[in-house]
């Protein structure tokens, strides 16, 4: 068992503070996904990554090609001390990631960025300039570098001229939303979801989803953010049957990936458990956060299913796209190929 | 024998958010959290309450290792704000162990 130590918080407030992020990608890792999307630079409203699906696969690179399954990787990794730390960059590491991963990965912000587009949402996005939201330090309790980072992110907002913020996962929408105005005095912006702004445009589904998807809510989404109608919304409007799994809405269950860096066995017990959960019902299973998705992924492979982004339904209803690589989708076929037809 | 250390008291109060004077220790929190946590809303942060620091730097871990999640608070009758009472005595063990004071 491996606690948070001196070293590992120090580290990752360390690298807050210095490289802008908990874990730094090299500029050109965070960007990608945005390639040949000619999302404008900049703008009143801007799409805001926070950079959290896009280190997913650096993590699990680091988690599993260095075999620390059994114990906390952040803290062996780390164990080499705060001083080792100013001279590792993870960049080292984006070479082991897996391409497939980082694939899947970046594919879910491109999803996004289509449904705004299908919603003639305007936006434009801060590339290189975008950092991480500092949730990690933030939640462990270390105010003092929280606030310095806080205020570094506030000052690329408003040096681009940044009003509002279209946000993809509910940690640095809660950020960005309830925690920053804490912190910053004269915090003004307007912040939300994706899924919020695509439930209130009058997007209209090009692809019906005659499919049966089992929910699984964000612990930050349903209840620091009170975002739990909307990705129903989105889904009963593109055809799909909601099935709610035991623990729904406001009572969602925990997919244990907030304590993965430091407990990982623990983690791992409650993954497991809400996947129990999730495969009971049946359904489709989708996440809307990629903390949530990465962790129940792993714990879905032992049960033989998998779980999906909602943005990879969304995006084949909404933009009529491909579901890429998803034979767990089952398609009431008849009715399916009819609309495509007419479509 | 506990010890109360009234710098502790000082500490944690300063953060102005810590209420867990509100909770009538009904059980609900631990009764609905995927973790179990027995200890860490009832008993630490009524230890904390009335300032006995030696039993916060005892249960490190259990600190550390809340979700976050909220199932708690979601369900907490006294409307104790347990997630950011959590954050506060992360924030005393960063500082007071940890030497992550001011950067
Ligand atoms: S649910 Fe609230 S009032 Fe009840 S024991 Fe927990 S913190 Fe105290
Ligand atoms: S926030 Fe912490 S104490 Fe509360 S239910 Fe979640 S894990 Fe348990």
């Amino acid at each position: 068992m491996a606690l948070p130590t001196k070293h590992v918080l120090g580290i990752l407030v360390d690298n807050l503070l210095k490289r802008g992020s908990v874990l730094k990608l090299s500029p050109r890792t965070t960007v990608r996904w945005a390639q040949g999307l000619d999302i404008p630079r900049g703008g009143k409203t801007v799409i805001y990554t926070g950079h959290m699906y896009q280190l997913i696969p650096a993590i699990s690179a680091l988690a599993t090609k260095m075999a620390f399954f059994e114990n906390s990787w952040i803290t062996k990794f780390f164990g080499l001390g705060r001083f080792a730390n100013k001279f590792i960059n993870l960049a080292w590491f984006m070479a082991q990631t897996d391409p497939q991963e980082t694939e899947h990965y970046n594919n879910i912000l491109r999803n996004i960025t289509q449904l705004l587009q299908a919603a003639k949402i305007d936006f434009g996005y801060l590339y290189e300039e975008e950092m991480y939201s500092g949730a990690l330090v933030h939640d462990e309790g270390v105010d003092d570098a929280f606030e310095q980072h806080a205020q570094r992110v506030v000052e690329v907002f408003r040096r681009n001229g940044v009003r509002s913020v279209i946000t993809v996962d509910p940690h640095t929408t809660n950020m960005l939303r309830s925690v920053y105005p804490k912190y910053c005095k004269n915090y003004e912006l307007e912040v939300k979801s994706y899924l919020e702004v695509l439930a209130e445009s009058n997007v209209e589904a090009l692809r019906p989803l005659n499919l049966d998807v089992t929910i699984h809510d964000s612990c930050v989404y349903a209840r620091y953010e009170d975002v739990v109608m909307e990705p129903r919304q989105l889904l009963t409007k593109a055809g799909a049957a909601i099935i709610e799994p035991e623990n729904a809405g406001k009572l969602t269950h925990c997919c244990g990936g907030p304590i993965e860096s430091f407990f990982p066995g623990k983690a791992q017990a409650i993954a497991a458990k809400r996947m129990e959960q999730l495969a009971a019902t049946g359904g489709n299973i989708v996440a809307m956060c990629p903390i949530c998705l990465v962790n129940l992924k792993h714990a879905a492979k032992s049960m033989n299913t998998d779980v999906m982004d909602i943005s990879d339904y969304l995006v084949e209803a909404y933009c009529g796209t491909d579901l890429p690589g998803s034979p767990h989708a089952v398609h009431n076929s008849d009715q399916y190929n009819e609309v495509v037809t007419h479509g | 024998m506990a010890v109360v250390n009234t710098k502790f008291i000082d500490d944690i109060s300063a953060s102005g958010s810590f209420n867990a004077a509100a909770c009538m220790n009904c059980g609900v929190c631990t009764a609905v959290c995927p973790m179990g946590q027995d200890l860490l809303p009832r008993q630490l942060f009524r230890y904390a309450v009335i300032g006995v620091e030696e039993k916060i730097l005892e249960h490190q871990e259990t600190i550390f290792s809340c979700l976050m999640c909220r199932m708690c608070e979601q369900n907490c009758p006294a409307g104790v704000k347990i997630t950011e009472n959590v954050r506060t005595l992360r924030g005393y063990i960063n500082r007071t162990v940890f030497g992550l004071s001011r950067v």
